[in-house]
């Protein structure tokens, strides 16, 4: 609570709130409304979406542009896509922050080990994009393999594989899963470690003392403690991955069965606006039971306060 | 040292392998881009990167040296009515079959090999293809023996770098073809005013700095404001609107794209640097305001109060302690949105395509083909070095921000 004593006029806190407030409607607030507005209408953005129907095929009248977005085969794998990177990527991230936040802990050079995992968080998707692209190459014209994993295979005898343009889908979503858990990491790991350093040693000690093992230290009394950060991280990634765009658009632009709904969105842009919003009126949908979290867990967090 | 001790390092063995490997692992992808903008073309797409250190294989050499060299010489001039280092003479047997045919053809009556195994694979017409198969490496070697073929050096050089700043997407090196002259058109003036070559990556690392700086300044000023009025001050509704704030902030920004842009263009903003420094402001407004206003209203209520019983108002709190206060809080604020700008692809290729900003520039460079590693590996780097710089250099103010709640992405 603001004290008594620090008197103000009625118009103060307006004009210290003006700049910010008039920014944020004009470019938060406004285009969230024009989306909606725009999602309703044809690709141009002059009349109903309800032009684009097609006399004998099914039709949701104005809401056309959501009949794309929610049943077009190129969407539905998007959508898939994008809860495949959710199942599957982030616990991945997550566990591979967690892992090397506990391990890190017992040794000396932990600051120098845990700087050289978070350095792919100061880089661009753009240049992390180049970086893996240039990992994942494969070489067809007879040349030496210069991407590392296929001149590794190819050291083993086998047969050099596409990680990008495979026949197989899941490969080449796997191999973007792999640049999305080396990007995040470091930011999992970052944030869960200082919670495990917060967990009070004599608790951990205690439990040393009476014989249980490192394993069940672990999973008895640190994660349990940790619980509410490893919370917060993954509902941090949930909405990394719900817009995860760059990745995809540098490395393979959505292709070979990569797509996912933000590099859908962007391809519709220039060449069909009312399906580019109505696909991030989707998007926003998505987000919103993280933004009641976040919520929630702010209302809480003021009332300890 | 007694036995438990040893007993104890040795038990921890596995734990530093497994956080080494991992670091290793980490690092081997950026390692490996890194090298490689310092290869040559021919040298990236001849050997992979990890061979940098390894002599480059010289093809032909040996089989010259076993068949050839005995009257020829190693360097091809023993000879001087067949000297294999005039370029005139080689030219003709560059291709295989040709410098076949042409042994085949006795001088002096003798066979031109004197080798007794080469001569037989040369002579015997029903073994064409392999002999074809094994002279093909020599007629590379006297190639180069002539200057007509390049040998593979896998020395390191900066060009790549140097093209790449400049835009240089020819097949030699922006330097050589400044040299000779040879296919330099009207884009390159071979002075330092190519460096502001609207295709190269010095021009795009200036539009980064332009973009970015602004559009970090900005939104800390204008949320220093707000987070001072949430904080310390009292107004109706300030409760329901900090909380949407803290919604606002995982409004993703595909949302507001087109609606911004199509304003834009009626306001002639489109293309202008001010025009997204402003949406960067507006993006960056409420996690700045949240991280701001949670900073200010952890500090002691007793400064304030003091200050306002010394006769001060609510300017001067906040520009004379507010502010001087939450430097640590404004400094992991600046980083974030320092690295967030700088990374940005969407916003600049949507509301600044004139004027191509680094990521921009890159994702230009690719070639689906993949035949410029080379240079995308050094304009990827050049991408990489002031956010990994500012990274190194600030990283704990970057962590103080992490763990303040960030939930922009």
């Amino acid at each position: 609570m603001v004290p008594k004593i620090m008197k103000q006029g009625t118009l103060t806190p307006w004009l210290y709130l003006f700049g910010a407030l008039a920014i944020m409607a004009v470019f938060i607030v406004y285009p969230t409304i024009n989306t909606i507005r725009l999602s309703l209408m044809d690709k141009t953005g002059t009349q109903s979406a309800a032009v684009d129907c097609v006399p004998g095929e099914p039709c949701w009248g104005a809401l056309e542009n959501y009949r794309y977005a929610l049943t077009n085969s190129e969407m539905t794998q998007a959508l898939r896509n994008n809860a495949l990177w959710l199942l599957f990527m982030v616990p991945a991230t997550v566990a591979a922050g967690l892992l090397f936040a506990v391990l890190t802990d017992r040794v000396r050079y932990e600051r120098l080990a845990k700087t050289l995992i978070f350095l792919p968080m100061a880089i661009s998707f753009v240049g992390a994009g180049v970086i893996w692209r240039f990992m994942y190459i494969l070489e067809v014209g007879g040349g030496p393999q210069v991407g590392v994993l296929n001149a590794a295979i190819a050291a083993l005898g086998r047969q050099p594989i596409p990680w990008l343009t495979n026949s197989n889908w899941l490969v080449n979503n796997i191999s973007l899963w792999i640049v999305g858990v080396w990007l995040w990491a470091g930011f999992c790991m970052t944030i869960l470690s200082a919670a495990l350093k917060a967990v009070p040693e004599e608790i951990l000690e205690a439990a040393r003392v009476d014989g249980a093992t490192e394993w069940q230290v672990f999973w008895g009394i640190m994660f349990p403690i940790i619980l509410p950060t490893v919370t917060v991280v993954t509902t941090t990634m949930v909405i990394n991955i719900l817009k995860v765009f760059d990745i995809v658009f540098v490395m393979t632009n959505g292709l070979s069965g990569t797509e996912t709904i933000a590099n859908r969105m962007f391809k519709f842009i220039v060449t069909n606006q009312g399906r580019a919003m109505a696909i991030a009126v989707l998007l926003i949908v998505l987000t919103i039971p993280i933004m009641i979290i976040n919520v929630r867990r702010f209302r809480e967090q003021e009332r300890i306060r | 040292m007694n036995s438990e001790r040893i007993k104890k390092l040795l038990g921890r063995i596995p734990l530093h392998l497994v956080i080494i490997g991992m670091v290793a692992l980490w690092l081997l992808p950026t390692l490996g881009t890194f090298v490689t903008s310092f290869r040559s073309r021919q040298a990236v797409s001849a050997s992979g990167w990890w061979n940098v250190l390894s002599t480059p294989p010289t093809p032909g050499r040996e089989e010259y040296a076993a068949a050839c060299a005995s009257c020829h010489g190693t360097a091809g001039q023993a000879l001087t009515e067949a000297d294999l280092s005039e370029p005139k003479v080689v030219e003709s047997y560059m291709s295989s079959a040709r410098l076949l045919g042409m042994l085949r053809e006795p001088i002096d009556g003798q066979s031109h090999v004197e080798d007794p195994e080469w001569q037989a694979l040369i002579e015997d017409t029903g073994r064409t293809r392999e002999a074809l198969d094994a002279i093909a490496p020599v007629s590379e070697h006297i190639g180069v023996l002539a200057g007509l073929g390049q040998a593979v050096d896998y020395g390191l050089t900066a060009n790549n770098w140097i093209d790449a700043l400049v835009g240089y997407k020819g097949t030699a090196t922006y330097q050589e073809d400044c040299a000779t002259g040879v296919s330099i058109s009207g884009k390159f003036d071979c002075s330092a005013s190519d460096l502001l070559n609207p295709e190269g990556m010095a021009r795009a690392f200036i539009n980064t700095l332009l973009v970015t700086i602004p559009s970090t300044a900005l939104p800390i000023l204008f949320a220093a404001f707000a987070a001072y009025a949430f904080a310390w001050l009292d107004f109706k509704g300030r409760t329901w609107m900090f909380a949407l704030l803290v919604g606002l902030q995982i409004v993703p920004l595909q949302m507001t794209l087109v609606p911004i842009a199509q304003l834009y263009s009626k306001l002639g903003l489109q293309s202008t640097f001010l025009g997204i420094w402003l949406f960067h402001t507006g993006f960056g407004l409420p996690y700045a305001i949240y991280l701001l206003r949670n900073f200010l209203g952890g500090l002691p209520r007793d400064l304030f109060e003091s200050i306002y019983l010394d006769g001060a108002n609510h300017w001067t709190a906040f520009w004379k302690l507010a502010i001087p206060l939450s430097v640590p809080a404004i400094g992991s604020l600046a980083i974030f949105q320092f690295l967030w700008v700088w990374n940005d692809l969407l916003v600049a290729i949507i509301l600044l395509p004139a004027s191509p900003v680094l990521t921009y520039q890159i994702t230009n460079l690719i070639d689906p083909r993949g035949g410029n590693w080379h240079l995308l590996t050094a304009a990827a780097f050049l991408s990489m070095i002031v956010p990994m710089a500012v990274f190194l250099a600030f990283q704990r103010y970057f962590i103080r921000g992490l763990l303040a709640g960030s939930v922009k992405g």
